[in-house]
């Protein structure tokens, strides 16, 4: 019979496919945003499954991986605001949010 | 405080980031000061680090807070990370100099947009980059790797304009895959060995799937954050269009972060895995890195840009150490018994110093090109490399700094480049190799060839005289040509430096704890 | 089949399908709504697998907080052209293989990961009385691995310098606007009703963390999320960002941290150790600092850049 932690293991292997298939195949920057959360959540529930297992001492789980998964979820949504306000301003600035074409040409003198 | 000399680890992690606390109240105006009065003391702390580390002829181990790995976080300084932490000690002082004159808010003024996010990222990224050279624990690292990216990215799109917020996002989304595919292989290995702490680690780790697999995740994801050619798409505009000062922090410092901690992995974490296929594959990658990145910036119309891909290049020559330190037929045993003797046996030194030396010598090097390109531009208006003719008689001094980082970019002899390669081809011959002295040699010729279509027409070209649209002030020019001095005379030190790189290397030391 | 089972494995596959469905929809503002529903089943899952504090992490953070982001987001861009074309069926394929290729061998991994796992669950406890703490994940990340919060804390700071650095030079110094277009009566009703609830549960969390589920994290995302609330609706206006308060509200969790730290060298031996019997006390004063600068830090990154002229 399958434990959870088995299964809740499995799911996060198939998230962190789903989520970097998302991250390399959609060519749109905010559902790649999209794609690196969804990633991310995949590792970290990967990393809550190995705390499961490590249940003892009278714990639910070993508290080490879980605060480091607290660690890195604030870590993660500093990442996602940053690439937010990133594609904003670009958007702003071009009316556009493709990243594929090749830039122009750096302004070659410094501000 | 100071009679424990493991003090200095926490010193050197914590300056920086009092330093942006501290910047983040009292506000731009103040930023520049406080940086260029923390880079000095800095550099203190970077020296007597590496004194201690030679003194104490072994590692320095700070445990934070008094807790021992596994439960607790260790600070862990070799000669390796000491050389690291004063090279960066020495590039960001001289940074924050280049950079007054551009950041700095003239007295009277009120804080502007770029004096107060310039200094305070400079600030983190020196803070990060010491982390990352001294923490011993697999998330911490995740951690100062993020802090990297989060300094990095705007201090490549300063200048606002649509083409770098373009090339920040592809290199955020690049740095963020990167350190996502390393915190899944750091999870892995707390899975299955019950610990993050890289002594540890370097005990438990054998030789088994879930071992192989963190180590492949982790240095894709390290790859994509060096720019290691396939993964080198978002560098050179990112690189190219940042403002020279951080263009200089960029290429010196950044990528080698994460280039050491690859170095970190294989060698300290997982030295178990080390095998001549994953050697191979490095340095074949590296090797397509250095004629691919060559051959590009032979290509290249814009001076910045030239520098970006020679930048490219230079960081594969750091990827030939691997085959080089791992020789292939001792790696059976290696691997089946790791006892002091056999693995002192399986390192060679010159491919250990030659590989410290090349990633020292080109930030320096590479520091110095940056600037210097950076004060062509500002005084001509444009970097276009077919209109820089005898800009060597307007700014002399920059121009010779420019030559002299390049002849320690293409190895030429006395220079800190020509040790290091020296030092790689004496490997590449004690081991048998000598495909990879073919691929040395012939990135020096190319290297030597993008470099002379700059400096022949600076040097030798036709014009009379160059109009400067803008004067250069002599203190940014003497700093530039202290950075390419630096790169130069590191040939002189390389004596020294051999038993520096290999104190406290973790297999020869055995290091761990009971 | 026991019952809890069959609840796993359904939550599973309602976050697989969920999961799926975010990255195959093809409206992007349908994907933000989906991620927000994965980030709230991921929270349940959290519960799950015993861990109820990355559960209110989770709920707060990563699904609240990002999905707020994210929403805002794809509705300013909901009019960007879509320029960009999809990679080709052949690089698709290679890419759908090598993503299929990686989730079979994590799956392998885990079914081979060893049993008894390995843990630090009986090292954690072991020196839990020492610290005064009741709460194991709360001992973790401020006592045993305080530098990860303190690194955390930090790390905020440059994302949010590098927001900041993407206003217009003319706006620089002045407030990051965030009001709805059109706030309607539920949003306002909301942004009015909620608040002091929020502010409630939020203290809670971080005051009774010592010994209970929650921290300075999950009450500061949660005040963070209610701040954003009334941003929206346009109840309160941001600060300006030039404003000194505002500065030192930001750095005052680090700053604390450091200082207490840098006591702990000559006080306890070490950098980041505590005093013996003054342990609790400090723990405590130090999340109250870092539930204020991580609120202010995490609703100001929802906020954006400074787009008003300082006047």
């Amino acid at each position: 019979m399958i434990s959870t932690t088995t299964l809740f293991g499995l799911s996060s292997a198939v998230l962190i496919g789903l989520g970097l298939f998302g991250m390399i195949v959609d060519p749109q920057p905010l559902r790649k945003i999209l794609a690196f959360n969804l990633l991310g959540g995949g590792v970290f529930l990967l990393f809550g499954v190995i705390a499961r297992r490590g249940a003892g001492a009278g714990l639910g789980g070993d508290p080490v991986p879980q605060a480091l998964v607290i660690t890195g979820l604030v870590v993660a949504f500093a990442a996602t605001a940053l690439a937010v306000a990133l594609l904003l301003r670009l958007f702003q600035a071009t009316g556009q949010t493709a990243l594929d074409e090749a830039p122009p040409p750096a302004p070659s003198v410094d501000p | 405080m100071m009679q424990d000399p493991s003090n200095l680890l926490v010193l050197a992690l914590i300056l920086p980031v009092a330093g942006l606390l501290l910047t983040l109240v009292m506000g731009g105006r103040y930023a520049g000061r406080i940086t260029l009065l923390l880079a000095p003391v800095g550099l203190a702390v970077a020296a007597a680090l590496v004194v201690s580390v030679i003194h104490t002829d072994d590692a320095l181990i700070y445990y934070l807070g008094g807790w021992i790995p596994p439960l607790g976080v260790a600070l862990r300084a070799d000669g390796l990370s000491a050389i690291f932490i004063l090279t960066t000690a020495v590039v960001i002082g001289a940074t924050g100099i280049f950079a007054r004159a551009e950041f700095c808010v003239p007295p009277g003024q009120p804080e502007s947009r770029i004096s107060l996010t310039f200094w305070a990222l400079l600030l983190t990224l020196w803070g990060a980059l010491n982390l990352v050279f001294l923490s011993n624990d697999l998330f911490s690292l995740f951690v100062a790797l993020e802090l990297l990216t989060f300094s990095a990215i705007p201090l490549v799109c300063l200048n606002g304009s649509a083409g770098m917020l373009a090339a920040g996002l592809r290199y955020l989304l690049f740095a963020l895959l990167g350190s996502v595919l390393y915190l899944l292989g750091a999870v892995l290995l707390y899975g299955a060995y019950g610990t993050l702490d890289i002594g540890l680690l370097a005990e438990r780790v054998r030789p088994e799937p879930v071992a192989w697999a963190a180590a492949a995740l982790m240095t894709v994801g390290l790859m994509a954050k060096t720019a290691l050619f396939p993964l080198h798409f978002w560098l050179p505009p990112a690189h190219a269009g940042a403002p020279a000062a951080a263009s200089a922090v960029l290429s010196a410092l950044v990528i080698k972060a994460s280039l050491f901690l690859i170095v970190r992995l294989w060698f300290d974490v997982m030295p178990a895995l080390m095998n001549p296929t994953a050697a191979q594959i490095l340095a074949t990658l590296g090797a397509a890195a250095i004629l691919f990145g060559s051959v590009l910036a032979l290509r290249q119309a814009r001076l910045k840009l030239l520098i970006a891909y020679s930048t490219v290049a230079q960081i594969g020559y750091l990827f030939l150490i691997f085959p080089l330190i791992t020789r292939p037929e001792s790696v059976s045993f290696a691997a089946a018994d790791l006892s002091t003797e056999l693995v002192a046996a399986v390192v060679s030194t010159s491919a250990w110093s030659g590989g410290v030396l090349q990633a020292v010598s080109h930030a320096f090097a590479k520091a110095a090109m940056f600037m210097a390109a950076g004060l062509i531009a500002q005084s001509l208006g444009h970097d276009r490399i077919a209109d820089l003719s005898s800009i060597g008689r307007a700014l002399p001094i920059t121009v010779l700094a420019f030559a002299l980082a390049g002849m320690s970019l293409m190895g030429l002899p006395p220079s800190g480049g020509f040790a290091a390669k020296w030092l790689l081809l004496t490997a590449t011959i004690e081991t048998g190799q000598w495909w990879w002295a073919l691929v040395i040699l012939g990135g020096g010729l190319l290297t030597g060839s993008y470099l002379f279509r700059v400096l022949a027409p600076a040097l030798f070209g036709a014009r009379e005289s160059v109009a400067l649209r803008v004067p250069v002030a002599r203190y940014r020019e003497v700093v530039v040509l202290a950075l390419a001095l630096c790169s130069v005379l590191l040939g002189f030190v390389r004596l020294g430096a051999f038993d520096l790189v290999q104190i406290g290397r973790l297999a020869k030391a055995g290091m761990g704890l009971p | 089949m026991t019952l809890a089972l069959a609840v796993d494995i359904g939550l599973a596959l309602l976050v697989l399908a969920v999961a799926g469905w975010t990255i195959a929809v093809r409206d992007t503002f349908a994907a933000v709504i989906g991620f927000v529903a994965y980030g709230l089943l991921l929270a349940l899952v959290w519960v799950r697998l015993a861990a109820p504090d990355v559960a209110l992490t989770e709920a707060a953070v990563g699904s609240g907080l990002t999905g707020l982001l994210l929403l805002s987001a794809s509705a300013r861009l909901r009019h960007a052209k879509t320029s960009a074309a999809p990679p080709g069926p052949v690089l698709q394929w290679a890419a759908g293989a090598l993503c299929i290729l990686i989730a079979a061998g994590l799956a392998a991994l885990v079914l081979l990961l060893p049993d008894p796992a390995p843990t630090l669950a009986p090292a954690a406890v072991a020196h839990l009385p020492a610290t005064g703490l009741g709460n194991p994940v709360t001992g973790v990340l401020m006592v045993y691995r305080a530098i990860d919060t303190f690194l955390e804390s930090v790390v905020l700071l440059p994302a949010l310098l590098g927001v900041w650095s993407l206003a217009s030079e003319g706006d620089w110094g002045g407030a990051p606007i965030l009001r709805h277009p059109r706030p309607d009566g539920a949003l306002t009703l909301m942004a009015q009703v909620l608040p002091p609830l929020g502010i409630i549960v939020g203290v809670y969390l971080c005051w009774n963390s010592a010994d209970h589920p929650g921290g300075a994290f999950q009450g500061g995302a949660v005040l963070a999320a209610m701040w954003v609330l009334a941003l929206l609706a346009g109840l309160v206006d941001a600060p300006p960002i030039r404003q000194r308060g505002l500065r030192v509200l930001l750095v005052a969790g680090a700053a604390v941290l450091l200082a207490v730290g840098l006591a702990g060298i000559g006080l306890a031996g070490a950098f980041l150790a505590y005093p013996e019997h003054y342990s609790k006390p400090l723990i405590l004063a130090i999340e109250m600092a870092l539930v204020l600068s991580i609120a202010v830090a995490l609703a100001l990154l929802v906020a954006g850049p400074p787009v008003r002229t300082p006047s």
